[in-house]
């Protein structure tokens, strides 16, 4: 507690830059951005204060996509919120279900069984993958070159599509895990599809690598802009991609050790400056851990039952109590609070989400750069407005 | 009017034979622009149609147009919720005629899912005449190129004079939908009765 203090509250009046004998320069200029902006990402707005083209002041506006979720999580059953976790961060519908199936086993004291625990990693894995691969077509679409490396991404994030479409039925609202495992089993032939996929992957990394990451337009935009201190980062209470950048190594992953990621080799990439090109980089490089896992899960996956037999979804109670569970997502730590009081329904259901709680620092990041810096500085954060307003 | 069996005929002989309305509407049918314009989830499945594997340009419907004064078309792709709704009335006023919506996905359908929710609008209908609309939650972008070919045939079926001539072409006819605000409880006024009534129930 005694850290949070120590960051002075800010003060909010800004003024235009004065010449030697004190009077104004210009006149500041107050912009919307958004809700209707290609770059925010969805239905986001900043109102943005200008000098010139420097951002003096940021207020993000949230809310147009704020559709209800938790309240209807406490008016339906404990299995029905399931469907609705896809929605909340539309990219990562996999480990939005695992957190929330996670938290539920919590609640009910349910076992997974051991194939389960393996189809979880892999699909978690598989949605990095993806998230991490579409986040950099957009960031690099936000610095101008439009619509090409969306293309390459894409192409890419379709194979993985494919796979969880083969097994749930759904390319993005997969609705797949269920509270003590998840609701089918895959083949024999998913698991030899899903290698090729993944064996051809870093291949497809090299390729946008060659692209991008010695990029002269990316170094000059990227490097030293953005720059999160990583005091500031774990203040903010932070998480994901973005804290690790900043130089913090604090992965769930390896912090909880939840599921079976004790029994993976991997390492957590982590940052130095905490700039743009950390965060590009540190995904970037988190993309090849999740291959060394993926390949791992896949030659160990064992055969077995993929359900707790002693698991009822119908007519679900768990006792009363309440339970925080949670799991790094591709955007950061998302937990879901639950309590329970013996009815079918939960007594209170929260999210907390990744992407907003890392968007809270945005204007902190953009103050002193231009007003096109705030649009990529906004890329790189990551954020999912589904997630952001729930 | 030409005759079908002589069309063909002159057409192999190197002569295309068409009417004003025919090659007009063929021109616009196959030069849609949508608005660059997502909502929420079914906007992902909006831009997976227009990337690599489904590529939209092959229906000349890929130049997502960022503003609405150059677009053709607005995707209502994703949740419209009550703080969002009149600005969406309001890009759907900006847009120059002829102008078209395709309602994607259950929520701007219906709400969808969040039907249930207090700050989710029932459908965009409410507001603004929609064209097409796509089930689906989301839709497949398989479904959305569905949509523009349906779409695309309403173009080419439409005509320019007559009684049944589309909304840009009558003059006595507005194109600006009032935009809703704020109330007290819900947006005022609750639903455009121009474009949209409750449906009657009848019970026997």
């Amino acid at each position: 507690m005694s850290a949070i203090a120590a960051i002075p509250p800010k003060s909010y009046e800004v003024k235009p830059k004065l010449d030697e004998s004190g009077t104004p320069i210009g006149e500041l200029l107050e912009i919307s951005m958004g809700p209707h902006h290609p770059s925010t990402h969805g239905v986001f707005r900043m109102d943005v204060v200008l000098d010139g083209e420097t951002v003096v002041k940021l207020k993000p506006v949230f809310g147009y996509l704020h559709r209800n979720h938790e309240k209807i999580g406490e008016n339906i059953s404990y299995l029905a919120s399931m469907p609705y976790t896809d929605r909340l961060d539309y990219f990562c519908s996999m480990t939005n279900n695992w957190a929330y199936a996670l938290t539920v086993e919590k609640l009910a004291g349910l076992a997974v069984p051991e194939r389960a625990e393996y189809i979880r990693v892999i699909m978690a894995e598989l949605t990095r993958l993806q998230n991490h691969t579409c986040l950099i077509g957009f960031f690099v679409q936000d610095m101008g070159a439009l619509g090409t490396p969306m293309m390459y991404a894409f192409r890419e994030r379709e194979k993985i599509l494919d796979l969880f479409e083969s097994v749930s039925g759904a390319r993005m609202m997969c609705n797949y895990m269920r509270f003590g495992g998840v609701r089918v089993d895959v083949n024999d032939e998913w698991i030899a599809q899903t290698k090729t996929v993944v064996s051809n992957y870093s291949k497809f990394l090299d390729e946008f690598g060659t692209f991008l990451t010695e990029n002269e337009i990316v170094l000059a935009r990227s490097q030293f802009v953005g720059v999160l201190p990583k005091e500031l980062a774990i203040n903010a209470s932070i998480t994901g991609p973005m804290l690790r950048a900043a130089g913090v190594n604090y992965d769930l992953r390896k912090v909880d050790k939840y599921g079976i990621y004790s029994r993976f080799n991997f390492q957590v990439p982590v940052g130095e400056h905490g700039d743009i090109y950390d965060r590009y980089m540190v995904r970037v490089l988190e993309m090849r851990e999740s291959i060394k896992i993926l390949e791992q899960a896949l030659r160990d996956i064992p055969a077995g039952p993929v359900m707790d037999p002693k698991s009822k979804l119908r007519g679900f109670r768990p006792k009363p109590g309440e339970v925080y569970g949670r799991v790094e997502g591709p955007k950061g730590e998302l937990g879901f609070y639950l309590i329970s009081d013996g009815s079918p329904n939960p007594y209170r259901y929260r999210v907390r989400p990744p992407s907003f709680v890392n968007l809270t620092i945005l204007e902190d990041m953009c103050l002193g750069h231009r007003i096109s810096d705030a649009v990529v500085i906004l890329g790189s954060v990551d954020i999912v407005l589904g997630e952001v307003d729930r | 009017m030409i005759d079908e069996g002589l069309k063909s005929e002159l057409q192999k002989q190197g002569v295309y034979v068409t009417s004003l309305q025919e090659l007009y509407n063929w021109g616009r049918a196959n030069s849609v622009w949508p608005l660059t314009f997502g909502l929420a989830c079914c906007a992902i499945e909006m831009m997976a149609a227009s990337m690599s594997r489904f590529d939209l340009a092959r229906f000349g419907a890929e130049v997502f147009r960022p503003s609405p004064r150059q677009a053709d078309l607005m995707i209502v792709a994703g949740t419209v919720t009550k703080k969002m709704a009149p600005l969406v009335v309001r890009l759907y006023n900006q847009m120059p005629e002829p102008k078209y919506v395709i309602a994607m996905g259950a929520c701007a359908i219906s709400g969808g899912p969040f039907k249930q929710g207090y700050n989710v609008l029932k459908g965009i209908d409410r507001y603004l005449p929609v064209d097409v609309a796509i089930p689906g939650c989301p839709p497949r972008p398989e479904a959305l190129i569905h949509a523009i070919m349906t779409l695309q045939e309403k173009i080419r079926n439409q005509d320019l004079t007559g009684p049944n001539r589309p909304r840009h072409l009558n003059a006595e006819v507005d194109g600006e939908y009032p935009v809703p605000a704020y109330g007290e409880h819900d947006l005022e006024p609750p639903k455009n009765p121009e474009v949209w009534q409750p449906p009657i129930m009848t019970r026997k």
